[in-house]
């Protein structure tokens, strides 16, 4: 294996190029590079099996780095690991938080294995619950926490000491929209605070509110990588998304499009909308004004840049649902 | 909203947001070690206080055995249970002890599978701390065991010929042989596959460590080949020592031979969990 030498930024807080896990003869991590700036929120996108949470316990020191180098604060994953547990927070895609023991008993203890005095620990534990509404149900065992609970919990769990770097693998995964919506906003706050944050999701919409920039990685590989809407704009076309006031003269609309544009729009699920692809912006006029010299009437109108889901399917050529069925999770195990 | 003059600890700080890997440590201190083996054993003992049924083997194993050993060999080994008794409880002793820290080892098991181990793993915590937190907790699973096998073995007429301090002596070698041996169990617990391929694995040392003693039954009685295994058996020198300490009240050349290879154990198994328990990562 040659030495890849790695860029080095004050900036970065994490490079890695080449990185490699195989299990067995497969290649869950494919040589993957990743440049993660101090302070941004780094999304990587992909669908079950990608090698996202591999990725990411490669850099936790949570498994063996298999071939390539990374680097987190310039300290190097593979040898200094004691040091770089020191610098990163980890919250699994599994609650890691101990069963046995209430919300403030596993708060105190992490702080207390990290070195904090026990009154220290203890008065952090009360913060940390009380920042994260968990207050009320600290003296309950995890047991009886609801799925919410224990991910709010697990990710206080990795800010006890502050550490400058925090993984967060899958935050949202199984959690209803409302309790979604509440982890969403605690993931911002963490930023506004200076950490760095390295996300793993497989929903478009969680990386596209919340990342700076994403990697799409698909079978191991990076395909894409950049802000949201570069990634949306690399797909080059905007949609027109039309609703008509008659429903029932849908078709003819559409047959209006194609005269336009020689291209057929596609009918959306609800009755009388269609969906009109645009190499071009501009080109939204043009079919208004056909539509009203047609003298079909339009309900509501609107342009909208591609969803990362179409991104996903113009970079991978199939979508996110027909991926492999092995999961990050499965492989994981296979490791330990 | 910026101050020039913070206070030292906003200081301390700002400084490790502009370089955060300044006041790394390469290793974990010994002080530290030590103190974080101590907060695992802290959760050690909160898991037993909350699942009683940890201590069934510590609890009505020792009442079982005694009195079912010394039924069932009393007669044909010693020609009576009260003579059986000095011979049997020094036995069971040792064999509770051997299945208290098998335990260990399976629980240690249970728990790597667990969600909660990931953090362990992920956090600046010695690698020793996790697997010697819960052997330090079961200190107290032994000490419950030794002290129940002595108490049945006393209602059932049972009187130590080396007194208070003989009988205590046998039951601290037991906890100290137990804490030990439960070393070979750890290790087995971290190059398991699962729990229950732990448990039949220890399960085949633990009997065997056991019965080829002389836990219940004279050396003098067995076969040339055994009797030399038997001799060797660290398992024997616990039982004779304890039974010098607790008949006797000697201190006899046998507790040497005991502490011995109590401390052989330790020294083999301990760096080959730890390393076996590092290389799971």
């Amino acid at each position: 294996m040659t030495q890849t030498s790695l860029p080095r930024s004050p900036d970065l807080a994490v490079v890695a190029r080449g990185l490699v896990k195989t299990f067995g003869g497969a290649r869950a991590v494919d040589g993957i590079d990743l440049d993660i700036r101090r302070g941004e929120v780094f999304g990587v996108l992909g669908p079950n099996g990608a090698g996202k949470t591999t990725t990411l316990r490669m850099l936790a020191t949570l498994l063996p780095i298999d071939g390539g180098r990374a680097e987190v604060f310039g300290v190097d994953v593979a040898t200094r690991g004691h040091e770089v547990r020191q610098l990163v927070g980890v919250t699994g895609q599994y609650a890691s938080v101990d069963e046995n023991l209430t919300g403030r008993e596993n708060l105190w203890l992490f702080g207390r294995l990290q070195g904090l005095s026990s009154r220290r620990a203890r008065t952090t534990a009360a913060e940390l619950l009380e920042s994260f509404g968990l207050h009320e149900a600290a003296d309950r065992r995890i047991a009886t926490f609801s799925g919410g609970m224990r991910r709010r919990l697990d990710l206080a769990a990795s800010l006890i000491t502050r550490p400058p770097l925090i993984f967060l693998d899958e935050p949202t995964t199984g959690l209803d929209p409302r309790t979604r919506g509440q982890m969403w906003d605690t993931i911002r706050t963490l930023v506004a605070d200076g950490a760095t944050v390295l996300l793993t999701t497989q929903y478009l919409d969680e990386a596209d509110q919340l990342a700076d920039r994403i990697a799409v990685i698909d079978r191991g590989r990076t395909v894409a990588e950049g802000t949201p809407d570069e990634l949306k704009s690399s797909v080059g076309t905007s949609t027109l998304q039309l609703r008509l006031a008659d429903r029932e003269r849908t078709a003819e609309a559409a047959e209006v499009v194609r005269r336009l544009l020689g291209e057929e729009p596609a009918r959306t699920p609800e009755a009388g909308g269609l969906h009109v692809s645009l190499t071009d912006a501009d080109r939204a006029g043009d079919v208004l004004i056909a539509l009203r010299e047609a003298r079909l009437s339009v309900a509501s109108v609107s342009v909208a840049k591609p969803t990362l889901d179409e991104v996903f399917l113009a970079l991978t050529g199939h979508g996110t649902s027909d991926s492999s069925p092995g999961t990050d999770s499965h492989l994981a195990q296979e490791a330990s | 909203m910026t101050t020039l003059i913070a206070p030292a600890a906003d200081r301390a700080a700002v400084e490790r947001a502009l370089d955060p890997t300044r006041d790394l440590q390469p290793r974990v201190p010994l002080r530290a070690a030590v103190s974080q083996t101590l907060s695992m054993a802290w959760r050690a003992t909160k898991k037993m206080r909350r699942n009683p049924e940890q201590f069934f083997d510590v609890t009505a194993q020792p009442l079982l055995f005694t009195a079912m050993f010394a039924y069932i060999f009393g007669g044909a080994i010693s020609g009576g249970v009260t003579a059986y008794l000095p011979i049997v409880i020094p036995g069971v002793l040792a064999q509770t002890a051997l299945t208290a820290c098998m335990a260990t080892g399976v629980q240690l098991r249970e728990d790597m599978d667990k969600g909660v181990f990931d953090r362990f793993r992920s956090l600046p915590v010695a690698r020793i701390a996790p697997l010697a937190g819960p052997m330090v907790a079961d200190l107290l699973r032994y000490t419950t065991a030794a002290v129940l096998t002595v108490a049945v073995g006393l209602a059932m007429g049972f009187r130590p010929g080396g007194g208070v301090l003989g009988t205590l002596g046998g039951i601290v070698l037991t906890v100290v042989a137990g804490w030990s041996l439960a070393w070979i169990f750890t290790w087995l617990g971290t190059v398991a596959r699962s729990a229950q391929g732990g448990q039949g694995i220890s399960m085949m040392i633990m009997f065997p460590l056991t019965f080829l003693s002389n836990a219940y039954v004279p050396v003098d009685t067995l076969p040339g080949w055994l009797k030399a295994f038997v001799q060797v058996n660290p398992v024997s020198h616990v039982v004779s020592a304890v039974r010098d300490l607790m008949n006797q009240g000697a201190v006899t050349a046998q507790v040497g031979w005991a502490l011995l290879g109590c401390a052989a154990v330790v020294a083999v198994f301990a760096p080959l969990a730890l390393r076996s328990y590092s290389r799971k990562l």
